[in-house]
């Protein structure tokens, strides 16, 4: 029976990420709190932090990463998100161009 | 509110379609009442039966309760067959109303306007999607060597969900009326303020837990076929069958969401006051559209990819020859899986969006087109210096390739969004799209019925009868639905109850005609299992492997012991079963046998199918109590499921032992049949290698 | 995390808890195409949202900026994103087999966080309605009330899953279809968290923005 090296260096990285989510998250309330750009930086800032934050969460909470993965969950998840941005973004392009349209 | 408002709702005496077709006897009242009589006297014939014979316990204990995935297999496709004579008869019914409707018909437009949007909510949800699921539960652990699906208990629940959104379109049928907004039930047609009975809500709810279980099935297909191949089977020795089961798999995952979530937002709208897709307070209905087809496109390919998948298997098979293409074939499917969520919009081309968002899906369209095309070619070459046989599947595949190829093109001629201005919601494409879904998916079906029928069931179907059934259906289907291609061009559009241009009724009458012959061809169906049935003994294959198979689920005996294989197969190539029949090696006596631990019955199933029919039923008619207890129910049973531990049983190796050495006998001693002899009582199930084995 | 080979996405338990390791899979692969069915029905929700936010879908009534507190938000991400972090060390008790002392523990904590969470957002809710924001009032609310909801649903869903955990680690103790059960359910919460980052960041910082 092998047992699975190092609690604590594990407890480490889930910290980590912890930190890391803190401060993608702190960084975009702030900076509505207390708006130190134009809004539309602002927007692409929320945006960058939120993927970002998304990424390392996938990262360090869910384990997820490049190496030593069975290929088919990666594939897995990548199709997902393809899935998801065709459909997303398919629907607001249609709805957009309807709306736009119909003014 | 009083007490009868809080048992029954909005329930009443007249939602019974019975006593106002005694009030009212007109011609259209008297069709509803009847049918919902059919239903009754059905119901309670089945009932009588059961309990005369007494097969109640054997039914519930070896059936309904039954985790394995052949049992399940096998109800999925006898749910599809209810549902499709209903699903025949409405079309039928349709056909004649649209031959006699020049000033007038004998139905009442309501009716008419129900009976299309039944048909077509049957048709796909109740009929197509089971008879494929069907296939897929009862072929694909074979093909891949496993014993079971990943998730029994899960597959039991599925079908329950299925069953479920079936049984209340029947109760429809019986109780109240069904929705008149088609099976796209596009809102505000069929909201709240504009249609407030209870027909759109029979549609939500059936086609919504339907949907749930279809999801289900979905998940559990693609894990299964992840990660319960048998040794040896890699992802590229899989036959062709079940990658595109895989492919399907990937659909249903992700194209029934959109489904769900359309559904839901509808029902949010009418039971709760949201403002999803309204016609005020910031509605827009125009989304329901995009949602629906978000689902919809996806979902024809996921019907069509199973059949595609049978199609190859019936060709490689009856041209004695390895598929021509494999990975062609593998590419092509997996390029159809992932095209087919970039096409939605061509559904509404005229809805109102700019040219540039049309292009881009007709583009987009077109492309699709490609796969497919490829497809058609690999087979062709597969039969190309084959020794062909000519079955029944064949008869079946020949038909699909020549018709399915026009109905292809027809839909290459609707994906330019300038043509389909002219054609959009007429009879055209109506045409167009029974054009792929009678040859493409039925006949791929009904192929695939009569090609492991003897694999389920240990006896052959009748040929002869088969030949006049597939002939009929082939017929029947021409001229039904080629008049429509002409009638579309002229004018006519779709869902029209009456109509006033004479021109129209030549056309009319033939495509009337073409349905008595579609429906004589399901008669000729059910006439050929009675015979079948009658004539079992000299129908007889035991052996399992009547028609010279090439993969892995003709290595067992038929019908295939609950554990299908007593020892899982070492697969070491494609076609595993050829070519080990080739070299001598099929049929092998094992060293040993081990104990194997399958899962227990259990009556989760019955329970989600009891209660989400109940559930879905209380919601229609706002007995509000009712679905509160129905959903405790179910969730609660699926809760207390968890805390059983006792979930397997083993079934010892001696016991294994003994089926499978019995099994090896009559391998051993049944004569080989040639192919010429195939189709007679000689037939034992063991092929005699009178092919030499052709490789690609 | 470590040398051993992972068998499936998320926690693995190891190769030394044997049998629950073997069967968790497929059991975990197969909810991980669950949630990514799951993923589809909140990307379509977003993708509403999206669409109704704007003057037509508000139909005159209340926009983001009259209707959504960003303290609230705030607190509720916090308390989230903690609870999603005090998974992880439950998770992390569960594959070290630290007992099942640390292991409850942890969920109880998660368990804590996440009823917070509801209160907050449940308070939020209740404020919007009687001030008269009901999904009845435009295509915009009920496209807030779908997709907001919608998560909060889930959020409940999982709690009565802790729930039933907590008691099945008292009744069946740390069996393996017990284990298999709590890392789906570390993967169905983490997830949640995931979705989370989504709604505050389009909803609320978005709209407050």
């Amino acid at each position: 029976m092998q047992h699975p090296p190092d609690f604590k260096k594990e407890r480490r990285a889930y910290l980590v990420g912890f930190v890391i989510a803190l401060g993608l998250t702190l960084l975009p309330f702030w900076a509505v709190a207390a708006p130190w750009a134009s809004r539309s930086l602002i927007i692409w800032a929320i945006a960058v932090c939120a993927v970002i934050q998304i990424l390392a969460q996938f990262r360090y909470f869910l384990h997820i990463n490049l190496s030593r993965q069975k290929r088919e969950d990666l594939q897995l998840i990548l199709f997902a998100t393809l899935i998801v941005i065709i459909m997303m973004a398919g629907t607001i392009w249609i709805m957009a161009n309807l709306a736009m349209r119909m003014m | 509110m009083n007490l009868q408002d809080i048992a029954l709702g909005r329930l009443d005496w007249n939602a019974l379609p019975i006593l106002k077709a005694i009030e009212n006897p007109t011609a259209s009242e008297l069709i509803g009442g009847g049918a919902a009589g059919v239903v009754i006297v059905g119901g309670l014939a089945v009932v009588i039966l059961i309990t005369w014979c007494g097969w109640w316990r054997p039914l519930w204990k070896d059936w309904l309760t039954s985790v394995d995935h052949k049992r399940i297999g096998i109800m999925y496709i006898v749910l599809s067959m209810i549902m499709l004579t209903r699903g025949v008869i409405e079309g039928a019914l349709m056909r004649t109303q649209q031959a006699f409707g020049l000033d007038g018909g004998f139905l009442a437009p309501d009716h008419f306007a129900e009976l299309f949007s039944t048909h077509g909510t049957i048709m796909i949800f109740f009929v197509a999607m089971p008879f494929v699921s069907g296939f897929i539960n009862y072929i694909m652990p074979l093909q891949i060597g496993a014993r079971d699906m990943s998730f029994p208990v899960m597959n039991q629940i599925s079908l329950g969900l299925t069953a479920a959104g079936a049984a209340l379109i029947m109760i429809s049928l019986v109780i109240g009326q069904f929705s008149t907004g088609g099976w796209t039930a596009y809102p505000p047609y069929t909201g709240k303020v504009f249609n407030p009975g209870v027909g759109p809500d029979y549609w939500i709810w059936s086609v919504g837990i339907a949907g749930i279980g279809s999801t289900l099935s979905g998940i559990n297909f693609a894990v299964t076929i992840y990660k319960e191949r048998a040794p040896g089977m890699t992802l590229f020795r899989m036959p062709l069958f079940t990658w595109t089961v895989l492919c399907a798999a990937i659909i249903l995952i992700f194209a029934m969401p959109p489904l769900t979530v359309a559904t839901l937002m509808l029902a949010a709208d009418r039971y709760l006051d949201f403002h999803f897709f309204t016609n005020d307070l910031g509605g827009n209905m125009m989304n329901y559209a995009n949602l629906f087809w978000l689902f919809g496109h996806p979902e024809v390919y996921l019907l069509v990819l199973p059949a595609y998948g049978i199609f190859s298997e019936v060709i490689a098979t009856f041209s004695g020859k390895r598929l021509y293409g494999y990975a062609s074939l593998v590419y092509a499917s997996l390029a159809i899986s992932i095209l087919s969520f970039t096409v939605w919009l061509h559904h509404f081309f005229t809805m109102g969006q700019g040219a540039n968002v049309n292009i881009a899906f007709g583009i987009a369209t077109m492309f699709i087109a490609v796969p497919t095309g490829v497809k058609v070619y690999d087979w062709m070459a597969t039969m190309f210096r084959g020794r062909i046989r000519f079955s029944v599947p064949m008869l079946y595949a020949t038909g699909f390739l020549i018709l399915f190829v026009i109905g292809g093109l027809t839909g290459v001629i609707l994906a330019n969004p300038t043509i389909d201005y002219q054609v959009h919601n007429s009879v055209f494409l109506v045409a167009h799209f029974h054009n792929v879904l009678i040859p493409g998916v039925l006949f791929g079906l009904l192929a695939g019925y009569h090609y492991w029928f003897p694999k389920a069931f240990g006896f052959r179907l009748h040929e002869g009868w088969g030949f006049v059934a597939a002939t009929l259906w082939i017929v029947g289907f021409a001229v039904t639905f080629f008049p429509l291609y002409v009638l579309g061009i002229m004018g006519l559009p779709r869902r029209s109850f009456s109509y006033q241009e004479a021109a129209f009724d030549p056309f009319t009458l033939v495509a009337m005609c073409g349905a008595g012959l579609i429906l004589s061809a399901l008669a000729t169906l059910v006439i050929q299992l009675w015979v079948s049935v009658r004539g079992r003994d000299s129908l007889r294959v035991p052996v399992g492997d009547p028609w010279n198979g090439r993969t892995l689920e003709w290595a067992t005996s038929s019908p295939p012991p609950e554990y299908n294989f007593a020892v899982l197969p070492q697969v070491t190539t494609r076609d595993e079963f050829a070519m080990s029949k080739a070299n001598g090696t099929a049929f092998p006596t094992p060293d040993r046998f081990a104990d194997i631990t399958m899962p227990r019955n259990t009556a989760l199933g019955m329970i989600m199918c009891i209660g989400g029919t109940l559930f879905g039923f209380a919601l229609v008619w706002h007995i509000w109590w009712l679905a509160l207890v129905a959903l405790v129910t179910m969730l609660g049973s699926w809760v207390a499921g968890t805390f059983r531990t006792d979930r397997h049983r083993t079934i010892p190796a001696a016991q294994v032992a003994a089926t499978h050495v019995a099994w090896l006998e009559q391998v051993a001693t049944a004569t080989p049949t040639t192919r010429d002899s195939e189709a007679s009582s000689r037939n034992t199930g063991r092929a005699a290698l009178d092919l030499p084995e052709i490789s690609a | 995390m470590t040398a051993q080979t992972s068998s499936h996405p998320g926690m693995n338990l190891g190769d030394h808890h044997g049998e629950a390791h073997r069967t968790a899979e497929t059991l975990v692969f197969g909810f991980w195409v669950f949630l990514m069915s799951d993923l589809i029905i909140f990307g379509l929700m977003f993708a509403t949202y999206v669409t109704m936010l704007n003057p037509m879908g508000m139909a005159g009534g209340p926009g983001p900026k009259d209707l959504f507190d960003l303290n609230s938000a705030f607190i509720q991400t916090m308390l989230l994103l903690t609870s999603s972090f005090t998974f992880g060390m439950a998770s992390l008790a569960l594959r070290h087999e630290q007992g099942k002392g640390p292991l409850i523990l942890w969920l109880i904590v998660t368990l804590c966080l996440g009823l917070a969470f509801l209160g907050f957002e449940l308070s939020d809710f209740s404020k919007m309605l009687a001030a008269g924001a009901t999904p009845a009032r435009s295509g915009f609310l009920s496209a807030f009330f779908g997709l907001v909801p919608l998560h909060g649903l889930h959020v409940t869903a999982g709690l009565i899953w802790l729930i039933i955990m907590l008691i099945q680690i008292g009744t069946l103790g740390l069996v393996s279809p017990v284990k298999t059960r709590l890392l789906r359910l570390g993967l169905f919460w983490h997830f949640l968290d995931i979705i989370w980052i989504g709604i505050f960041s389009v909803v609320y910082l978005w709209g407050l923005a």
